[in-house]
């Protein structure tokens, strides 16, 4: 069962053709401009290497920064109405409160608050108001604006209201576009609506971007079932995406530490990928990237939805060293892209961190003769100044005292010493297309945030129901139920409610189910 | 009078949460609520405790509920002004000043806001110094100023007035059934004091100093300096260790979170281990199995890198934090203020509290 690995990140287009575990082809080039050409070609070297045809190719799994880079472009987002149900309560901040005023204006600023919503423990703050909804609904009609996010306060505790508003408001929208905040983020309303928002201002695009992928799959002839991938390492349809493009946000990250993982079968370690410019570091947990537990900045606006916990600093291959005599004066800035001109061992003037690792002999990359009128011990020192930044990066995003193993890999992976404070280094073969592996061996989630009462059941009761409510939404995504397995629990207990109100969130994945060969719409 | 504005805000927002000692709910929101009353031409006002006549009125008012509440059902937005007028209304009196019940956390903004809508000034100094988990737990219960008669409103505009209580644990008892059927989230202003009581029993300049906390941290941020070194450098604090989370303990015991964080040091610090003892708030710090530092002296949790206060319920296994310690108010300190807020109070009956030293 050959599948194909995407990855469209903002400088290269990676793809990897794998047969089972087996990787048969994979390629490296750079993104072109209109995004799909760079894509094609990818696909058909691929094929071309690997000797696989198109008909055989079992499915397709393509990660993509499009969605992310229209949030901090602040291009084509679509005119958004904003609907929150939560009068009388929640007045004294309307949607989009906190958000940078470009943004804003890019949506349309057009925010609406309600009767409805829920108290802690699910009764009603206030009851709907079909009337005032229909009423809302006008407006929106007039106003020509077809993308719609509802949020309700507390509907993580129950998504009712906002499914029965969007009901209403459906009837007075024709042709409307709807995304519920219960369905994207958690507890924490500003945070979950504003992910609502973000992702109801996207649904045009994500239709757009599937429709060209769709013509660019079948201008290569490949009818198989494609799917993108999600920020926690796992797959969404077509039409999930289409639903769901914030989905996809920081899934480049979650692809290269899921990649890394598979590459050398560790599931619970430290990913450090190295670029020409930074150094992402992760932790894998269970072979999936843990989630952020705070509030996550996007283009400016602050979400609370999943996203891999991932530390950044500013050292890669290209990262510029002004002094070489100052370990201090290694970065932040980075030759970037244009490390094959101006590195020294690529006859440019600049010394940069790949120089360095070149002149102590650890690589063997352009020519390695210009470093000698470098003092060894200089160069030392600076390699010693950069094994102390990884392996600073790396304690910051350990998650336990065990030894557990840190994996390498991207680019600028020469920098990672063999050993990284007390942990080993593993460094994967086709360790440079990580993301794309990452990607093709995508599963399926399922996922529950929500409060519970432990008056009525013991903590263990509530953990199974929200086990069997994750398993229900894993199976629906298209999940094989027998593969289903936990990935990820946790329950913290609220202060000062009644009711021994906890508060449980919990993940599990399973296998893709296959399908039966006819195209997946 | 101090003009409060946006920049003000942001230093309040980390300062406050500083003061919280790990609790007391997070000021974001109310940040963000300042902000729209500014927007709307009002004025935030901070009036120093030294300019308070002896016979103004003033009311001491915050938000009562559930910090996970507050993130998810915010309030009307009127919720404190309406138990401010009913107070009044009740009593037949005007009110000329407004203070923070409590410094620590999200209570530091509630009457920012409500006086800018009430167009009044807000007093430089709070009733905690900090955060603590309950209402009596107030230097003004302590010394001797009943809460009651306390005006408390809900979103829907329900209005309680809790006109006399038994004991001042009692207005805490009541308060806390009827913010439940509220849906956990309240607006409550307590009994007016005169200006001469508040001048004796406030903890003074609290509002500045959580601003000017807040400044150190984000200037130090802005020059690449260490903030956890801002923070001491301006604070009469001094610096526990700097450790990792290496064990995490949290369950619920009575509505409160209590817990145990457990830290591996590093740096400074390498070779120890610390124990931080929570009950909303932290209370207990230990070195080694030995007690350094207990309750109502302040322990404060800073992200590391960043010197960003983090709370309770946020702490996480493998975090790496700076633990701080600032002295608590001579206030804090007495006697009469140990019976309710020293280790004793959280259950530490082996515990004395041993001040620690102040450098100036």
């Amino acid at each position: 069962m050959p599948r194909i690995g995407v990855d469209v990140g903002g400088t290269n287009t990676d793809a990897v053709l794998m047969q089972g575990a087996r990787i048969l082809a994979s390629t490296k080039s750079s993104t072109t401009e209109d995004v799909m050409s760079g894509v094609v070609a990818s696909i058909e070297r691929v094929l071309a290497d690997s000797g696989i045809a198109c008909a055989d190719v079992d499915a397709i799994m393509i990660g993509t920064t499009h969605f992310t880079n229209a949030v901090v472009e602040r291009r084509h987002l679509a005119s958004t109405a904003a609907v929150r149900l939560c009068l009388p309560a929640a007045q004294c901040l309307p949607p989009m409160v906190d958000w940078p005023d470009d943004i804003r204006t890019a949506v349309g600023a057009h925010g609406w608050m309600a009767h409805g919503g829920y108290e802690f423990d699910g009764r009603e703050i206030s009851a709907l108001d079909e009337r005032e909804l229909e009423r809302i609904g006008d407006e929106i009609r007039e106003k020509g604006i077809e993308s719609v996010a509802i949020s309700s306060v507390f509907s993580p505790v129950s998504d009712a209201m906002e499914r029965e508003a969007r009901d209403i408001l459906a009837t007075r929208v024709p042709g409307g576009r709807f995304t519920l905040s219960s369905a994207i983020g958690r507890l924490g309303l500003l945070e979950r609506e504003s992910a609502a928002i973000m992702n109801a201002a996207l649904q045009p695009l994500s239709e757009r971007i599937v429709k060209a992928f769709d013509a660019a799959l079948s201008k290569i002839g490949l009818g198989c079932p494609r799917y993108f991938t999600q920020n926690d390492g796992t797959l969404m349809d077509a039409d999930f995406v289409r639903a769901y493009p914030v989905l996809t946000f920081a899934s480049g990250p979650t692809n290269s530490m899921r990649g890394a993982s598979f590459l050398t079968g560790e599931a619970d370690a430290i990913v450090v990928d190295v670029g020409g410019t930074s150094t992402d570091v992760g932790a894998l947990v269970k072979g999936f990237p843990r989630a952020a537990s705070h509030a996550v900045d996007v283009g400016g606006v602050r979400t609370n939805f999943r996203m891999p916990d991932v530390y950044s600093i500013a050292l890669g291959g290209g990262t510029i060293i002004r002094d070489a005599a100052d370990v201090g004066s290694i970065g932040p800035r980075s030759v970037g892209y244009r490390i094959r001109e101006e590195a020294l061992v690529f006859g440019g003037d600049t010394l940069t961190c790949t120089d360095v690792v070149v002149g102590l002999g650890l690589a063997e990359i352009g020519d390695a003769q210009v470093m000698h009128s470098f003092d060894r011990g200089t160069l030392v020192a600076l390699k010693h100044k950069i094994d102390e930044m990884i392996a600073a990066a790396a304690d910051r995003m350990r998650v336990s005292p065990d030894a557990i193993p840190v994996l390498a890999v991207g680019g600028g992976s020469i920098l990672v010493p063999d050993r990284v404070g007390d942990l080993q280094v593993k460094r994967p073969e086709h360790f440079s297309v990580a993301n794309a592996v990452g990607a093709a061996i995508g599963q399926i989630s399922g996922e529950v945030d929500r409060i519970f009462s432990l008056a009525s059941m013991s903590r263990g009761e509530a953990l199974d129901e929200a086990r069997r409510e994750a398993t229900e939404k894993c199976v629906a995504a298209g999940a094989l139920p027998d593969s289903i397995e936990l990935i990820d629990q946790e329950d913290v207990p609220l202060a000062y409610l009644p009711g021994d109100a906890t508060r449980i969130r919990l993940k599990v994945v399973g296998d893709l189910q296959e399908h039966s060969g006819e195209g997946h719409a | 009078m101090l003009d409060i504005g946006p920049e003000e805000l942001d230093a309040i927002e980390i300062g406050a949460a500083i003061l919280g000692t790990g609790g007391g709910g997070n000021p974001y929101i109310g940040k963000l609520r300042c902000l729209e009353e500014l927007k709307k031409g009002r004025r935030i006002r901070v009036m120093s405790l030294d300019d308070l006549a002896d016979d103004a009125r003033v009311v001491s008012l915050g938000g009562i509920g559930a910090p996970v509440v507050g993130i998810e059902k915010f309030e009307q937005g009127e919720e404190c002004l309406r138990a401010l007028k009913a107070l009044e209304q009740e009593l037949d009196c005007t009110v000329d000043a407004l203070i923070s019940v409590e410094i620590g956390g999200a209570n530091a903004m509630e009457p920012m806001l409500t006086a800018a809508q009430a167009d009044l000034p807000v007093v430089d100094g709070d009733g905690m110094g900090r955060a603590f988990p309950e209402m009596q737990m107030c230097t003004w219960s302590i010394y001797g100023h009943p809460m009651a008669p306390a005006a408390m409103v809900d979103d829907k505009n329900n209005v309680l007035i809790i006109r006399h209580t038994a004991s001042e644990i009692w207005v805490e008892r009541l308060a806390r059934a009827a913010v439940v059927a509220m849906g956990a989230a309240a607006g409550l202003a307590s009994a007016p004091m005169s200006g001469a009581f508040v001048k004796s029993a406030a903890i003074p300049g609290t509002v500045s100093q959580a601003l000017s906390l807040g400044r150190a941290v984000l200037q130090s941020q802005r020059e690449h300096r260490d903030p956890i070194e801002a923070v001491l450098a301006h604070e009469d604090g001094r610096f526990l260790m700097t450790g990792k989370i290496v064990d995490l303990e949290r369950h619920l015991k009575g509505g409160f979170a209590v817990g145990q964080v457990h830290l591996e040091g590093f740096g400074h610090s390498l070779g120890d281990s610390g124990l931080i003892d929570l009950q909303n708030e932290f209370l207990i710090f230990r070195r080694n199995g030995v007690v350094e530092i207990t309750v109502p002296d302040l322990i404060v949790v800073l992200e590391a890198d960043t010197g960003l206060p983090l709370t309770t319920e946020v702490l996480r296994y493998g975090q790496r934090v700076a633990v701080l310690a600032l002295p608590s108010h001579d206030l804090l300190r007495t006697p009469e203020a140990l019976g309710v807020v020293g280790p004793a109070a959280f259950g530490y009956d082996e515990l004395t509290f041993d001040p620690m030293p102040r450098s100036r």
